[in-house]
C-alpha cells in the first residue's frame, strides 16, 4: 500500500544529495510497535518509540537500565559542548537506573516510564536540582518541591537526566534568552535550536535523552520541535497541572513534550496528564488511553485516514513564510490526502490579531507573574539600605533584558487609563479567536499549518530584533489564545546546514482531542518516506538496524 | 519592655556615645519610645492645669461644631477563622511562633498556584446574606499589585471590580447612655481576599539582634479576610464605634470570626470628613488607621472631626488634605503617617489562576436556610419580650449571653426576671472572676429552677442570691443543694413564732428598752430569729409575727 505514495515532488529541487543520508532503510512494516526488533539500539529512529522498546528491551533483560543510562550519558557528554541544552546534568541517573535493575532483578513490579529519560526544561520545579528558569535572579535555587509533572513521571519510574536550558522565564524564541548559555541546533550548531524550550527540543534531537519536558505559552514547544526536527506537543490548557511550572503567563501556559516519536511524546502526555488538586485551572476531565492507537503500520488500511477533514490555514501560507517551509507543508498535505483525508483551504480572518493580543497578555500577566521575584525570600538578594532600592537592584541585576522588556509592556497595558484599549481589548480578541478556531473545528477534525515561517536561523540573526523575534511566534500564539492542544511532527527539509534544515507540520485539533491528533500524527509520520530525522551530529554514530 | 532596653545597654555600653547611637538604629528607637512614655506620664499629671487653660477654645469648638456635620465611612477587614488559609492547607494560629504555619503556596515560591478554600465562600455568602446584601452569583478573584515586604507575591489576591456581595445594610441600637435610637447603615460591598504577612521591626523586643534587620513573619500571609465597606453614613465617632462593634457581632454569631480586635481579627480603617451643614459635596477625606478598640474608634474619630472643624472654621480648611492619619492611643490624637502622592495604581486584573466563583441558587438558599438568629433579629425580639433596651443590649451583644438568656426562658423561666439574675450578680461574678458565660458552672437549666423555686416560695430571694454563687462556682442543682444544705424557706406560723418567743425570752434586756420606747431594736430581734433559723424563715411571717409578740405584752 506504500508502494502507492509518491516522493515528495516539491522537495525534488534540493532534494538530490541530502535526502540520500536521509534514506529510511527500515520500511519494512513492523509486526508490533510494542514487540520491537530484539536487536536495541539506543540511537532509535522517529518513527519507533524508545519508550516502548525500552520497555521491552528491560523486560527481556536484553539491556541494563545502567547499560542504557550509560549510553544515553555518553552521548550527553559527547554532544554537550557543542550544544550547551543542559543547565545541570544530574548526578543520579546511573544510581536511579541500578535500583531498576535491582527491582528488575527481584521481578518487582516497575512503572511504565521505567528506564525512561527524562530532560526537564529549568523552569519545571525539580526537587533534587536547582530550577532557574534560565534566570540570574533564581541562580543556585533549588525548590523544595517537585512540580506536579515531575513527580508523576518519577512516580512512573522515569529518571530525570537534568534540567535544560530556556529563555529566560520562557520568553524567547531562540534559547538565546538565557543568562547562562546559549544552546545551539543539532542540525548545525551555528543555528538555534528555537525556544524557549530550546535546550529540552535540542536534547532530544541528539538523543542526551528519550523524552523531555518543556513548557508552551505562544508556542515554545511546538516552534524548537520544528526546528529541531523531533514531536514537539503542546497539550489542552488544563490538561496537565502547572503547579511547579513557574508561570510566564498563567492563563497560556502549558507543559509540553518532546519526543522523537508520535507515540513517546504521546505516552509522555498520557504520564503526566490529569486534574491535579493544586492546580485549580487543571481540568476534571477522565484521560483517554492515548497509547493503544499507536499501532504498527502493518495493521493500517490502505487509505488509514479516509474521511478525516483536514482544514489547511490559509493565512499560515502568505507571505512572509519562506519558501522551503511552504513547500513541505503542502507536500504533507499531499501525503495526508494519499492517506485518505480531504485537505482543503481554510480562512481564519482573526489570525493575524493573534500575534499583538498574545503580547499584550502575556507581558501583562507576566508583569504580575514576576512581582515575586524581589530577592527577599529566595534567589539573589542585592543588599540595599532600604526596601525599595532592594527591590530594584535585585531586579535589575536579577532579569535580563527581554524579561524586563516584557515587564514593562505588560506594566503599562495594566495601568489605569490603558487597561481597557489594551489587556480588555486583548481579551476581547481573544474570545474572537476562540470563536472562530472553534468554528473552524466544527467544520475539520484537524487544522494544519507550519509551526514556524521559517527553519532554524543563524545564532545572533534576530537577537537584536525583538519584533522579528515576535513575528516568528505568528504560527503558535493563536493556538495558546484559544487553549488548544497542537501536535508538531517534522515533514520535510528546508535548506541549510549540512543535511538540510528540518520543517514541523503543525496539527491542530478540538480541545481535550489529543487522542486525535496523536492517532493522526502517528500514521502520518509511520508512513512518511525517505525521512529520517536524526541530526547530522549524531547521524554518523550508530548505524539504524 | 524596660528590660529589654536596659540589656541592650549592657550589650552595647558604647552606644552612649552620641555617634554610636546614630548609627545604630534600634537602640535609637527604643530611647525615643522611652522619652515618649516619660512625656505621656507627665502630660497626664499636668493634665488638669491644661484642661483649664483649654477649656475656652473647647467651648467655642462645641459652638462651632454645630454648623458642620461629619461624614465618615469604614472599611473593615475581618479574619475569617476558616482551619487553614484561603489558597493553601497551611493552618493559622494567632501568636504562634513566626513562620512556623508557611508553605510554598503562602510563601509565593515559583511554581505554586493557589487553591480556593471553599469554607471562605461560604463564610462570604453567610456574611452577605446576614448584611442584607445582593450577592453576585458569577464573581471572580483579581490580583491586586503592589511592592511591599510583607506580600510574598508582589500581588494580593482579592476582588475588584465583581465583588461577591454589594448594596446591603446593617441595623444597630445605640446604647440609651450614648442617647440611645436605632440607625441604619449602608453596606457597600462584601469582598474576599488574602491578608499579608506581618513585618517585625526590630524594636518587638525578640527579633533585635541587629538593628538594621527587619523580620518578615508569613505565618498571616494568604489567611482569609472579608471586607467590609459601609456608605458615608455614619456622623459621630459613637455611631462608627456601634457600627464596628454590630459586625464584630453579626461575624460572631454567623460564627465565621473571632472578631477579636486586639489580635487583629477584626480591623477598621475610618474615612472622615466635614463639611458645613447643607452642603452637598463632601469634604475632603482623611483615612485613620491604628484603631485597636472600639473606644479608639469613637474618640479617634470625634478628635478627627473636631481638628477638622477647627481648621475650616479658621479658613485653613486647605489643610485638610488627603492623607492617612494614625491614631496616637497614648497622646490621644490623630497624627499623620503618609499624605497621598496621586491615586496609587494596583493594576487590577482577573486572577489567571483561579476559576471564576459561581453559586447556585440551591447553594445559597441552604446557606440562608441554616443562619442563625442574628442581633438585630433578638433585639427585636427581646423588645417584644417588654424587656428594657439596656436588658436588650446586654443579653444580645454577646451571643452565649443570649443563648445562656434563651435557654433559660425555654425552661420555663420568667423572662425579666431571668434577664435580672443575669445581667446582676451573675454578670458581676463573670465580671470579677474573668470568665465568660460558657465558663460558670451554673446551667440555663438550674438558672430557671432557682428563679421557679422563689417565685413559688419554696426559697427565699436571699437564699437564691447565696445558693446562685454555690452553683456558678461549683455547679450542681438547685434542689440538690435546697436539701443538701435545708434550705426550705420556714412558711410555717407555729414553727416561726416559737423561735420569736426563743429570741424574746434569750434577750430580756433589750426586750425591756424596746418595750421603753427603743423601737428601733426590732431590726435586731429580727436579725437574731433569721440568725437562728439560719435565714430560711419567711421574712413577712417572721416580721408579722414578731411585731405582734414585742407589742402584745406592752
Amino acid at each position: 500500500m506504500l508502494s502507492t505514495l509518491q516522493p515528495p515532488r516539491s522537495l525534488s529541487h534540493f532534494r538530490t544529495k541530502p535526502l540520500l543520508l536521509r534514506r529510511h532503510t527500515s520500511l519494512k512494516p513492523l509486526s508490533s510497535l510494542s514487540s520491537q526488533p530484539v536487536t536495541h539500539s539506543t540511537l532509535t529512529d522517529q518513527s519507533q518509540s524508545q519508550i516502548l522498546s525500552t520497555r521491552d528491551s528491560l523486560l527481556s533483560r536484553q539491556i541494563t537500565a545502567a547499560e542504557l543510562a550509560e549510553s544515553f550519558l555518553a552521548r550527553l557528554r559527547r554532544t554537550e559542548p557543542h550544544l550547551r541544552s543542559f543547565l545541570h546534568v544530574s548526578d543520579a541517573v546511573l544510581t536511579q537506573a541500578r535500583d531498576l535493575d535491582d527491582k528488575l532483578r527481584r521481578n518487582e513490579e516497575v512503572g511504565p516510564l521505567a528506564g525512561v529519560l527524562v530532560a526537564v526544561k529549568d523552569n519545571i520545579c525539580t526537587a533534587e536540582m536547582p530550577s532557574t528558569a534560565g534566570s540570574r535572579v533564581l541562580e543556585g535555587y533549588t525548590p523544595p518541591y517537585d512540580a506536579t509533572a515531575v513527580r508523576k513521571i518519577k512516580e512512573l519510574g522515569g529518571i530525570v537526566v537534568g534540567k535544560t536550558n530556556l529563555d529566560e522565564f520562557g520568553m524567547g524564541s531562540t534559547t538565546e534568552g538565557s543568562a547562562f548559555q546559549v544552546t545551539a541546533n543539532p542540525w548545525d550548531t551555528t543555528r538555534v535550536p528555537g525556544g524557549s524550550s530550546g535546550g529540552s527540543a535540542a536534547a532530544v534531537s541528539a538523543r542526551q535523552s528519550m523524552v523531555s519536558l518543556g513548557s508552551d505559552t505562544g508556542g515554545s514547544v511546538r516552534q524548537p520541535a520544528s526546528f529541531c526536527g523531533v514531536v514537539g506537543l503542546k497539550p489542552t490548557y488544563g490538561r496537565v497541572s502547572r503547579f511547579g511550572l513557574m508561570a510566564y503567563a498563567s492563563s497560556l501556559d502549558v507543559i509540553g513534550c518532546f519526543g522523537t516519536s508520535v507515540a513517546d511524546a504521546g505516552i509522555l502526555l498520557h504520564a503526566i496528564s490529569g486534574h491535579d488538586r493544586l492546580d485549580a485551572t487543571s481540568s476534571k476531565r477522565e484521560v483517554p488511553d492515548l497509547a493503544s492507537q499507536f499501532v504498527s503500520i502493518s495493521l493500517l488500511q490502505s487509505k488509514p485516514l479516509k474521511g478525516l477533514k483536514i482544514g489547511l490555514i490559509r493565512e499560515t501560507l502568505d507571505d512572509g513564510v519562506d519558501i522551503g517551509v511552504t513547500s513541505a507543508i503542502r507536500t504533507a498535505a499531499l501525503h495526508l490526502e494519499e492517506l485518505g483525508c480531504s485537505v482543503t483551504e481554510v480562512s481564519l480572518p482573526s489570525f493575524s490579531l493573534g500575534l499583538p493580543a498574545y503580547y499584550v497578555i502575556a507581558s501583562s500577566e507576566s508583569s504580575s507573574n514576576l512581582s515575586r521575584y524581589d530577592g527577599l525570600r529566595y534567589g539573589n538578594q542585592v543588599a540595599a539600605d532600604e526596601l525599595n532600592s532592594q527591590y530594584m537592584d535585585s531586579r535589575a541585576k536579577g532579569f535580563g533584558s527581554e524579561v524586563k522588556r516584557r515587564i514593562l509592556t505588560g506594566t503599562y497595558a495594566l495601568s489605569a487609563g490603558y487597561y481597557d484599549a489594551y489587556y480588555k481589548r486583548a481579551q476581547q480578541v481573544r474570545t474572537i479567536i476562540r470563536k472562530s478556531f472553534k468554528a473552524a473545528l466544527d467544520e475539520h477534525d484537524i487544522l494544519i499549518s507550519p509551526a514556524a515561517p521559517s527553519a532554524a536561523y543563524k545564532i545572533g540573526e534576530k537577537k537584536n530584533d525583538p519584533l522579528a523575534m515576535y513575528a516568528g511566534d505568528i504560527m503558535t500564539v493563536n493556538v495558546n489564545l484559544a487553549g488548544l492542544p497542537a501536535l508538531v511532527l517534522p515533514c520535510g527539509y528546508a535548506e541549510g546546514g549540512s543535511a538540510g534544515l528540518p520543517v514541523g507540520l503543525q496539527m491542530i485539533g478540538a480541545a481535550f482531542d489529543e487522542e486525535k491528533l496523536l492517532g493522526v500524527g502517528h500514521i502520518f509520520e509511520q508512513t512518511l518516506q525517505n525521512c529520517r530525522f536524526v541530526p547530522p551530529l549524531i547521524a554518523d554514530e550508530d548505524k539504524p538496524c | 519592655m524596660a528590660s529589654t532596653v536596659f540589656r541592650s545597654f549592657q550589650t552595647h555600653p558604647f552606644v552612649f556615645h552620641p555617634t554610636t547611637l546614630l548609627r545604630r538604629k534600634n537602640v535609637l528607637l527604643y530611647c525615643t519610645m522611652r522619652s515618649q512614655q516619660t512625656q505621656t506620664a507627665t502630660q497626664e499629671k499636668v493634665k488638669p492645669q491644661v484642661k483649664v487653660s483649654n477649656l475656652n477654645p473647647n467651648k467655642k469648638l462645641e459652638n462651632i461644631s454645630k454648623d458642620y456635620e461629619a461624614v465618615i465611612g469604614i472599611e473593615t477587614h475581618v479574619q475569617l477563622s476558616t482551619q487553614t488559609k484561603a489558597f493553601c492547607s497551611c493552618p493559622y494560629n494567632y501568636g504562634s511562633q513566626p513562620n512556623t504555619s508557611i508553605c510554598p503556596i503562602c510563601m509565593g515560591l515559583p511554581g505554586a498556584l493557589p487553591i480556593l478554600n471553599f469554607k471562605v465562600i461560604e463564610s462570604a455568602v453567610k456574611v452577605g446574606l446576614a448584611l442584607n446584601c445582593k450577592l453576585a452569583m458569577n464573581s471572580k478573584f483579581d490580583r491586586k499589585q503592589y511592592f511591599y515586604a510583607d506580600l510574598p507575591k508582589g500581588y494580593q489576591i482579592s476582588q475588584f471590580d465583581v465583588p461577591i456581595a454589594t448594596g446591603g445594610y446593617i441595623d444597630l441600637d445605640i446604647p440609651v447612655e450614648f442617647g440611645g435610637g436605632h440607625r441604619k447603615f449602608g453596606i457597600t460591598r462584601v469582598h474576599m481576599e488574602e491578608d499579608a504577612g506581618k513585618l517585625m521591626h526590630s524594636d518587638d523586643g525578640s527579633y533585635s539582634q541587629e538593628s538594621t534587620f527587619r523580620f518578615v513573619d508569613l505565618n498571616r500571609a494568604g489567611v482569609p479576610l472579608l471586607e467590609i465597606v459601609s456608605e458615608p453614613d455614619m456622623r459621630n465617632g459613637i455611631e462608627a464605634a456601634e457600627y464596628a462593634a454590630e459586625i464584630q457581632r453579626v461575624v460572631r454569631y454567623l460564627g465565621v470570626s473571632n472578631g477579636n480586635m486586639q489580635e487583629g481579627s477584626l480591623r477598621c480603617d475610618v474615612n472622615v470628613s466635614i463639611r458645613p451643614i447643607g452642603q452637598l459635596q463632601f469634604g475632603t477625606k482623611v483615612e485613620i488607621k491604628n484603631l485597636n478598640a472600639f473606644s479608639a474608634v469613637s474618640r479617634a474619630i470625634d478628635y478627627e472631626i473636631s481638628r477638622q472643624v477647627l481648621l475650616h472654621s479658621q479658613g485653613q480648611d486647605k489643610e485638610i488634605v488627603q492623607e492617612t492619619r494614625l491614631w496616637d492611643e497614648g497622646a490621644q490624637k490623630t497624627v499623620t503617617m503618609r499624605k497621598k502622592e496621586g491615586l496609587s495604581d494596583y493594576r487590577y486584573f482577573p486572577e489567571p489562576d483561579l476559576p471564576g466563583v459561581f453559586l447556585t441558587q440551591d447553594y445559597v438558599d441552604g446557606i440562608h436556610n441554616s443562619l442563625p438568629e442574628l442581633p438585630e433579629m433578638k433585639r427585636r425580639r427581646y423588645e417584644k419580650m417588654g424587656l428594657s433596651m439596656q436588658d436588650i443590649l446586654f443579653l444580645a451583644n454577646d451571643m452565649n449571653v443570649a443563648e445562656f438568656f434563651d435557654t433559660t426562658i425555654k425552661k420555663g423561666a420568667d423572662a425579666k426576671l431571668a434577664a435580672n439574675w443575669i445581667m446582676s450578680d451573675f454578670a458581676a461574678y463573670m465580671k470579677n472572676e474573668e470568665l465568660s458565660i460558657n465558663e460558670v458552672k451554673l446551667s440555663p437549666q438550674e438558672l430557671a429552677e432557682l428563679i421557679a423555686f422563689i417565685k413559688d416560695g419554696t426559697i427565699s430571694g436571699k437564699i437564691g442570691k447565696q445558693i446562685l454563687f454555690e452553683l456558678l462556682a461549683k455547679g450542681g442543682t438547685v434542689k440538690g443543694l435546697i436539701e443538701e444544705k435545708d434550705l426550705v424557706q420556714i412558711v410555717d406560723p407555729a414553727e416561726i413564732e416559737k423561735m420569736v418567743e426563743k429570741v424574746l425570752s434569750e434577750n430580756p434586756k433589750q426586750l425591756d428598752q424596746y418595750r421603753g420606747g427603743k423601737t428601733k431594736l426590732q431590726g435586731y430581734f429580727a436579725g437574731q430569729i433569721m440568725k437562728l433559723s439560719k435565714g430560711k424563715a419567711n421574712p413577712g411571717l417572721l416580721n408579722k409575727i414578731l411585731l405582734e409578740k414585742l407589742n402584745a405584752k406592752s
